[in-house]
């Protein structure tokens, strides 16, 4: 296939997907017995394109987000099978040297919490304009230059003084601009967002939001967007991945999976939360809470919280397929749920 | 249970008095050199002149982003802060200044469930003593002898299996943690329970379980709820009233059909508009607003209104005189000089045609006149 030096924006020959990820199974080996994270996930992503990878905590959302970027704890994280292809190249496999050139060139990444993730003994331009001393070998003096410019691309008001300013001088959506400043530095083909708006208030967050849907249509890169909040992912995703128990339930384009859900526990999902739009009728919430990833039931593993379940599913898991073109469930019936609405 | 509070509450209506009245709140923390970065030694003016009140068997939705003072308002009404300035009310009493057995006794009937489940309950307890602890210091409320039943009752009405009366806080979830802390909370049968963010730290699954678990027992008590959340669904799912805080103060107060779909503060209706919506249809009536800017420091509040630097109604007036919050004829008390009910969010998906309606960004002066004039 073609060659990682390619520009990020170039469309990838044949129009194959920027990034290919295929039956990646992760597990963490505790004290407590092996904790089965990521359970055969695959996906695709191609240039331009949002895709949600949605989940509550503990599904297993972002070790894959780990895994791609070659950050997951190892140990007690292994990778047990699959691979994951960026330009047709397998990262898991490719030498550590070539995965950190990668890393922050090609793939990138935006983590939950900007305070931790910043070193707050650097200013923020300091730690921006890292990317480019590392990268590309730039002088200090340049680096602080990019740095200016990268944090006016990201919306920082009055870059230029407060480019010497440390992490804790910013707010947090702030901080979170930062954060993204140093992801999209080396204009990466990929950005992966793990909840990048979960500690931000509302306001805030449609700001962060809008950023990075500015900044995908200027750039043309690829958006992994992790999160547990399906209003976000209504609003930004062109697809979304339901993941439940380390394993994809649903799949399909964002606006077609929640008007018409094709898998229980998406259903339910929908069902729990309460809408600013909806006068407060009784919520229905999925019943129990989410399995043990160390020991997982048999069959399906939703099914004892599914209201539909029967002893096949108590038996069988499950495999993801085709419903209607372009969406896939993990679910016996998804014929049928799909039809209940 | 039962009956004891509902007899209570039914004494309070009579007198017309609200459960819980607050009057003129102000909490400011000095600001002491070397701690915070600026070099002036000021106040941060937490909570700034908040007024409302609270009816027996009421849910009382307090919504803001974070820092504008809804949990030191929490922590007023528990009385674990001392207000700077202004009164609460309970029953008509003034209990800002009580002490000892008093105090006590308030404590009794307002109790607080937090928002973290992992760090409101004590690791070494068992949860029977957790929920049983109340009782420790307010021993009339259950006989001695009665305790246990009482803890295994209590987990029951809570959703939780009895026999987990001996295990400890790690050994649950944190749903099933959270229904501990409502479980300790219902020990004493309170009349009021101040909610603070109580599902905030939890999955959209648990926190559905949680949500319907508050409405029931609120039936089934006679609870009233200060329901402080910065989720606007989930506080227009479960309140009565809502009253949106801004930097310190109340910017709109109302049912929570007025601030739903009579949004008449910029800052509610930017509020609103930033709320992520999942249908489709719904989303594409939306009316959105993009707020610039941070939230100024509650060190140093703007003068006049203190949204008027990221209002798009902005004008001279707002800088000079701050808004009271009063009814200007939206129906509800809004705190600004240029209050217009639009509704941004759908109400009711069936008649999408009224939420269209975008507000100006510059208002005429005539408009400006008459407002100002009224």
């Amino acid at each position: 296939m073609t060659s990682p030096v390619l520009s990020p924006y170039e469309p990838v020959a044949g129009g194959a997907p920027l990034l290919e990820v295929d039956d990646l199974y992760v597990e963490f080996r505790t004290d407590y017995g092996i904790v089965h994270a990521v359970n055969g996930i695959s996906y695709t992503l191609a240039a331009g394109e949002t895709l949600a990878i949605l989940g509550e905590s503990g599904c297993g959302k972002s070790v894959s987000a780990q895994t791609i970027m070659g950050i997951l704890d190892t140990p007690p994280g292994f990778v047990t099978g699959g691979e994951i292809r960026y330009k047709g190249r397998n990262l898991l496999t490719m030498p550590a040297k070539e995965q950190r050139d990668l890393r922050g060139e090609e793939i990138s990444i935006v983590f939950q919490d900007a305070l931790s993730s910043l070193n707050p003994v650097f200013t923020v331009g300091s730690q921006i304009g890292e990317m480019f001393r590392r990268h590309r070998g730039t002088s200090r003096k340049d680096a602080k230059k990019a740095a200016i410019e990268l944090m006016d691309r990201v919306r920082i008001p009055s870059a230029k003084e407060r480019v010497g300013d440390y992490p804790h001088q910013f707010s947090g959506g702030m901080r979170q601009r930062v954060m993204i400043a140093m992801a999209i530095a080396l204009d990466p083909a990929i950005l992966i967002a793990d909840e990048p708006t979960t500690a931000l208030d509302v306001t805030v967050q449609a700001q962060i939001m809008d950023l990075l849907a500015e900044l995908q249509k200027e750039t043309g890169m690829g958006l992994i967007l992790i999160t547990h909040d399906l209003g976000v992912v209504g609003e930004i995703a062109d697809r979304v991945a339901v993941m439940y128990a380390g394993r994809i339930v649903e799949t399909g384009a964002t606006d077609a999976v929640f008007s018409a859900p094709a898998m229980p526990y998406t259903e339910g999902l929908m069902a729990s939360i309460a809408r600013v739009d909806q006068k407060g009728q009784r919520l229905n919430p999925i019943v129990g809470a989410p399995p043990d990833l160390a020991n997982l039931p048999n069959g399906c593993p939703f099914h004892p919280r599914c209201p539909r379940a029967t002893d096949l599913c108590r038996r069988d898991l499950p495999e993801l397929l085709e419903v209607v073109p372009g969406r896939r469930s993990a679910c016996h019936y998804r014929d049928e749920v799909l039809r209940d609405h | 249970m039962t009956t004891e509070t509902t007899s209570v509450h039914e004494t309070a209506g009579t007198t017309g008095e609200p459960l819980l009245r607050v009057e003129g709140l102000v909490k400011h923390f000095p600001l002491t050199q070397g701690i915070v970065f600026k070099k002036t030694v000021g106040q941060v003016r937490a909570v700034d002149g908040v007024n409302f009140t609270l009816a027996a068997g009421e849910t009382l939705g307090l919504v803001g982003e974070s820092g504008c003072g809804k949990s030191t308002v929490s922590k007023l009404i528990m009385q674990l802060e001392k207000p700077t300035a202004g009164k609460v009310f309970y029953k008509g009493k003034d209990v800002t200044n009580l002490s000892g057995k008093e105090l006590r006794r308030l404590r009794r009937n307002i109790q607080i469930i937090f928002q973290d489940p992992y760090s409101s309950l004590n690791p070494r307890m068992t949860v029977g003593d957790i929920v049983s602890e109340p009782w420790e210091i307010h021993a009339d409320v259950v006989p001695k002898n009665q305790r246990r039943q009482r803890v295994r009752e209590l987990l029951e009405r809570v959703g939780l299996d009895p026999d987990f009366v001996n295990r400890y806080p790690h050994q649950f979830s944190g749903g099933q943690r959270q229904r501990i802390g409502i479980a300790r909370a219902l020990a004493l049968q309170p009349e009021i329970i101040v909610c603070d963010e109580p599902v905030s730290a939890l999955d959209v699954s648990v926190q559905a379980q949680v949500i319907n678990l508050l409405e029931e027992l609120k039936q089934e008590f006679g609870l009233a709820y200060i329901f402080i959340a910065h989720d606007l669904s989930v506080v227009r799912h479960i309140s009565d009233r809502v009253a949106v805080m801004y930097l310190g103060s109340i910017v709109e107060v109302g049912t929570e059909d007025d601030i739903y779909e009579n949004t008449a503060h910029p800052y509610t209706q930017a509020l609103l508009s930033a709320v992520p919506v999942l249908d489709p249809v719904a989303r594409a009536a939306k009316t959105r607003i993009m707020l610039t800017g941070d939230v100024p420091s509650p060190a140093n509040p703007p003068s006049g209104c203190r949204f008027r630097t990221r209002c798009w109604k902005a004008q001279d007036i707002c800088a000079v005189e701050p808004p009271e919050l009063v009814d200007r004829g939206q129906g509800h008390p809004v705190a600004c000089h240029f209050a217009e009910a639009v509704q941004v969010v759908g109400g009711d998906r069936h008649v999408p045609e009224t939420t269209t309606e975008i507000t100006p960004p510059i208002e005429s002066r005539e408009d400006t006149k008459k407002r100002s004039g009224s």
